[in-house]
């Protein structure tokens, strides 16, 4: 039998703290949408997403009205695209018809336009690249996502290169928005199949027809939490956010093996990932400092995070047998409020942000960065935090935003993406470096067959 | 299926007649109800409720909101898997 407190508990984290299910994330393959034709393959992507995803947003009420719990993304996600229209070149007909499937069905995002070249590029892979500026500003919906290298392959050093490029040209045609097309470009290195959250979603190759992955979320139940055991030493804490993690987590699952039901789909994963938001109380940085740091930022900032991500993963394992995508803590800047207010307050560097990526789930995230930045610096910060997880066997990504026309100052990008001020970047150049191409052969750990 | 109504919010005279009489009116029978005050903050009253497995959660806590904001209380009704599961190894 439930007990008074429990429920009072469960309806506190609910009401109080935020918390909520993120994402409620459609996986769909899109294999059988192949066709010569590139209008034809568009036509066939846009009827296979309308028929899939037609009852995903009333789904998503039902259940969010059953258990009372909000619901508050429905996201789409699909087989790389550069898979999908290399026979026909049509990758921006798909793209459209993507973000037309996503507009008529109350979708957020529709992430998979996505290259995985992590070894090398094909050519229409490299051409496929290549249409990422346009397509990120001509549609409002579709996310895109490069993976650039991996533990097994190395680093693919001329993907590298190109992507620079590729986020300078997104950011330029973006301009008129604080060059927002590059908050929905994502570059990887490690990139996990089944991940629910965005930008950086896709549906892998190896994944099913149709399934539904969740994303759940909850920095403010887990500061909540911890502020309940203040004096209590490292081992209690992380015994603390392993029970909350759990408890969450079992939300998730119950939340998605319903969806799943419901939609006809397969159940894939939960990714219990504390992804923050730009309000107070709903913040990763809010956490680490109610672990006992004045300021997200300072010295310690990276072993609160390592031991918070650590916590999060084995509450989530316990409480669910199917936990995926990138489970653990997001360090996102503009998302966060706490880590907005620590880069204006001069306590949070870039250099500290990359040290803080080496232990939390993804990456370099939602970072804007001067105006005047080169290509080139834009590939050599890809190019180190592909390094730390292919060395580290770890998702690493970068989702960097050079503001065209911007310096200093602070940008807005409005709703769940944020707001942040411009972070300075380092002296001197790898220009040099960058300009070499090639491929930065696989660590030794990864043989191991 | 069963679920819990939870109603929160400041005491006053006809709480438990207002909505047990809306539980009525929607079908909804009441299995168990215990109300206190909790954690020193809330004043609580939690109802445990049999509802046919037809029911449309929805339109019985659009019922219940109208309650709600007559009382200015907040009330919720959530399938009870949600706590079972989540307090529960």
């Amino acid at each position: 039998m439930i007990n008074g407190n429990e429920i009072i508990q469960t309806i506190k984290m609910i009401k109080d703290q935020h918390l909520d299910i993120r994402t409620i994330t459609l996986h769909i393959s899109l294999f059988d949408c192949i066709d010569k034709d590139k209008n034809k393959t568009a036509e066939n992507v846009y009827n296979k997403l309308m028929k899939t995803a037609k009852n995903l947003k009333k789904t998503a009420d039902i259940i969010s009205a059953k258990y009372g719990i909000p619901i508050v993304n429905k996201r789409l996600s699909v087989t790389p695209i550069s898979l999908i229209g290399a026979s026909s070149g049509g990758y921006k007909e798909i793209a459209i018809a993507m973000d037309k499937a996503a507009k008529e069905n109350e979708i957020d995002f529709i992430g998979g336009y996505t290259a995985l070249v992590q070894k090398s590029m094909t050519p229409f892979e490299r051409e496929f690249i290549e249409t990422i500026p346009e397509v990120l500003a001509t549609t409002e919906r579709v996310c895109s996502s490069v993976n650039v290298g991996s533990t097994r392959a190395g680093i693919n050093m001329d993907a590298v290169a190109l992507m620079g490029k590729i986020v300078k040209e997104t950011a330029r045609l973006t301009k008129d928005s604080d060059s927002l097309g590059c908050a929905k470009l994502v570059i990887f290195a490690n990139a996990v199949e089944d991940n629910p959250f965005m930008a950086g979603s896709f549906n892998g190759v190896g994944e099913g027809d149709i399934v539904v992955n969740v994303g759940i979320s909850g920095p403010g139940v887990v500061k909540a939490a911890l502020s309940e055991v203040k004096d209590a030493d490292c081992g209690k804490m992380s015994e603390v956010i392993k029970n909350t993690a759990f408890k969450i987590t079992r939300m998730g699952e119950l939340v998605g093996r319903e969806a799943a039901k419901m939609l006809g789909a397969q159940f894939g994963i939960v990714d219990l990932s504390l992804a923050p938001t730009p309000v107070r109380g709903d913040s990763v940085a809010e956490v680490l400092e109610e672990m006992g740091l004045s300021t997200v930022g300072t010295h310690g900032t990276t072993a609160c995070l390592a031991m918070l991500n650590d916590a999060v993963k084995k509450g989530g394992t316990m409480a669910s047998s199917h936990i995926g995508g990138l489970s653990g803590a997001f360090i996102p800047v503009s998302e966060d409020i706490g880590m907005i207010n620590a880069v204006k307050r001069g306590a949070l560097s870039m250099d500290k942000l990359e040290a803080m990526t080496s232990v939390c789930s993804v990456g370099l995230d939602m970072i804007a960065v001067p105006g005047s930045t080169s290509a080139e610096t834009v590939s050599a910060i890809i190019a180190d935090e592909a390094a730390i997880g292919v060395i580290n066997n770890k998702t690493t990504a970068v989702r960097i935003i050079p503001v065209c026309g911007k310096e200093t100052g602070e940008v807005n990008f409005g709703g769940l993406l944020g707001f942040a001020p411009i972070l300075p970047l380092g002296n001197g150049n790898a220009d040099k470096f960058i300009s070499r191409g090639g491929r930065i052969p696989a660590p030794i750990h990864s043989y191991k067959n | 299926m069963r679920a819990i109504v939870s109603v929160i919010g400041k005491d006053r005279t006809g709480i438990i007649a207002k909505v047990a009489t809306a539980l009525y009116e929607l079908s909804v029978n009441i299995e168990d109800i215990s109300q206190t005050v909790m954690q020193n903050e809330y004043f609580t009253m939690i109802m445990m409720v049999g509802l046919s497995d037809e029911a449309n959660i929805k339109d019985i806590d659009a019922s219940l909101q109208k309650v709600a904001s007559e009382l200015g209380v907040e009330i919720r009704i959530q399938h009870e898997d949600i706590f079972n599961l989540m307090h529960r190894v």
